[in-house]
């Protein structure tokens, strides 16, 4: 008896095992294997259209960024809808290592220069490690070189210095759409009016819509907390569409912010969607521009 | 008694051989760029006894020497977030020839299912593995039509992507353990 449940069992085995070597999948033997998977491309750009984007540029990665805004739409045929006249921003972002960029730039609005760095804090991931967003520092400075209105008067350098400071945090929620909150601090060393703040505070917000792999549409809103501005600014807020060639990224856009650097488009937009606050103002007074970007490796 | 029971078993089946290390290379040159990758945490398996071949390789760990082209790799051609993985599944065609016991080098081929882009096709491609001193390795390189595998190129960057991908795949395979 007992040696016939011992043979049942051997043929159980064998069989069993027979059985198992005739799986299917080989490769479930080795068991899965859990990596970090880090969540890439949630835009195409390190700018969503003004703001930063939660990208950043890879270790060794040189991006060369040419910016116009041309005149505000609202010229008419005349002007050629802005593009008789425009504003630029030329610039290079460097990515020292995948968490940390750097970059710098000159802008023909106030003749300005301006410098920043972005750090990663935070990885959206999947698999090992699970991220839900992805949040950055970033802070920047510009140096305004206009000659003074008034040069009688005794002018400071530090009086041309403005500070940026951001928290982007942000997250790709499926392939084809992002969506990214801002908390920004502008400090301008000098204003112009005693109504106007030192100190400003906005909550900016960006995402973009996947339309095909290469082109997507995006937009981004700033909301500065209320009685810090003189009331002629207004909240900035861009359209446009990311076209992607290769190393190329084409950002076509909308704006009603001339600058494009944070101090000017947080805290100093002069142009507004729709009628705007003076009755007998021009309507539209928005910009088109476009971001042109150059990816070169230099490592 | 048991582990001679299983002993046994395990002869009845063969020997298997795995790596976790497989490398897998892809090479295009087209008139305007050259694009290399490589990734080199393959899993692969080999079945002595049967002759079959298995590899698994995760897209998003394919690594380019630019990374704005490994974004576009994943993102706009092989759309890893929907198809994270690439599997053949394949046979050692004259397994006879192959002696996975005795030293020597052996040329054959392997026939199988390659699974990628969400594309399952037949491949054969000419494999040459090597047995010395109880070590197997495995060689191959074979070329793949980007069409094939629904990867749509661009007419704008045409000139920068071939059409042809070369693949290369290689691995120093381990006995696998009888009883875990």
């Amino acid at each position: 008896m007992n040696t016939y449940k011992t043979l049942a069992l051997i043929l159980l085995l064998v069989i069993g095992f027979k059985g198992y070597s005739q799986e299917e999948d080989l490769l479930s033997l080795l068991g899965e294997e859990s990596t970090i998977n880090y969540t890439t491309a949630s835009f195409k750009s390190t700018r969503v259209i003004n703001l930063h984007s939660t990208e950043n540029m890879a270790a060794g990665e040189l991006d060369i960024r040419i910016s116009h805004r041309f005149g505000f739409i609202s010229g008419g045929i005349y002007e050629l809808y802005g593009l008789d006249e425009s504003t630029i921003r030329l610039g290079a972002d460097y990515g020292i290592s995948d968490r940390l960029m750097i970059g710098a730039g000159r802008s023909s609005y106030e003749k300005t220069y301006d410098g920043f760095f972005k750090y990663k804090i935070l990885r959206q991931s999947s698999g090992a490690r699970n991220t839900p967003l992805t949040m950055a520092f970033m802070s920047s400075m510009a140096v305004k070189t206009l000659k003074p209105s008034d040069p009688t008067r005794e002018n400071y350098f530090s009086s041309n210095l403005y500070y940026t400071f951001q928290l982007i945090l942000g997250r790709k929620f499926s392939d084809n759409f992002s969506l990214e909150i801002v908390p920004s601090l502008v400090h301008r060393n000098l204003v112009a009016t005693v109504e106007e703040e030192n100190d400003v505070f906005a909550i900016g917000a960006g995402g973009r819509i996947k339309l095909s792999k290469r082109v997507s549409l995006n937009a981004e809103y700033i909301y500065v907390l209320p009685n810090q501005l003189a009331p002629q600014y207004y909240n900035s807020l861009s359209i446009g569409f990311d076209i992607e060639t290769g190393g190329h990224v084409f950002q076509l856009h909308f704006s009603n912010s001339t600058s494009m650097i944070e101090r000017g488009f947080i805290a100093e937009t002069l142009g507004h969607w729709g009628k705007g606050k003076d009755p007998e103002g021009e309507p539209f007074t928005i910009h088109f521009g476009f971001n042109l970007s150059r990816v070169f490796n230099v490592k | 008694m048991l582990v001679t029971l299983l002993l046994i078993a395990q002869l009845a089946t063969g020997q298997k051989y795995f790596s976790k290390t497989g490398k897998i290379s892809f090479f295009s040159q087209a008139a305007m760029e050259k694009i290399e990758a490589q990734n080199t945490s393959a899993s692969t398996v080999i079945d002595a006894s049967t002759g079959a071949v298995e590899w698994g390789v995760l897209i998003q760990g394919f690594k380019f020497e630019k990374s704005l082209m490994q974004d576009h790799f994943n993102e706009n051609y092989m759309e890893s977030s929907i198809y994270p993985k690439a599997k053949f599944k394949g046979k050692i065609d004259n397994l006879t020839t192959v002696n996975f016991t005795k030293d020597g080098l052996y040329a054959t081929t392997v026939t199988g299912q390659l699974d990628m882009h969400g594309v399952t096709k037949q491949v054969t491609m000419p494999v040459s593995i090597t047995v010395k001193g109880g070590a197997v390795s495995a060689k191959s390189k074979f070329v793949v039509l980007l069409a094939d595998y629904k990867i749509e190129v661009p007419k704008l960057v045409a000139d920068n992507i071939s059409e042809k991908v070369t693949i290369e795949v290689i691995a120093d395979y381990q006995l696998m353990n009888a009883v875990p």
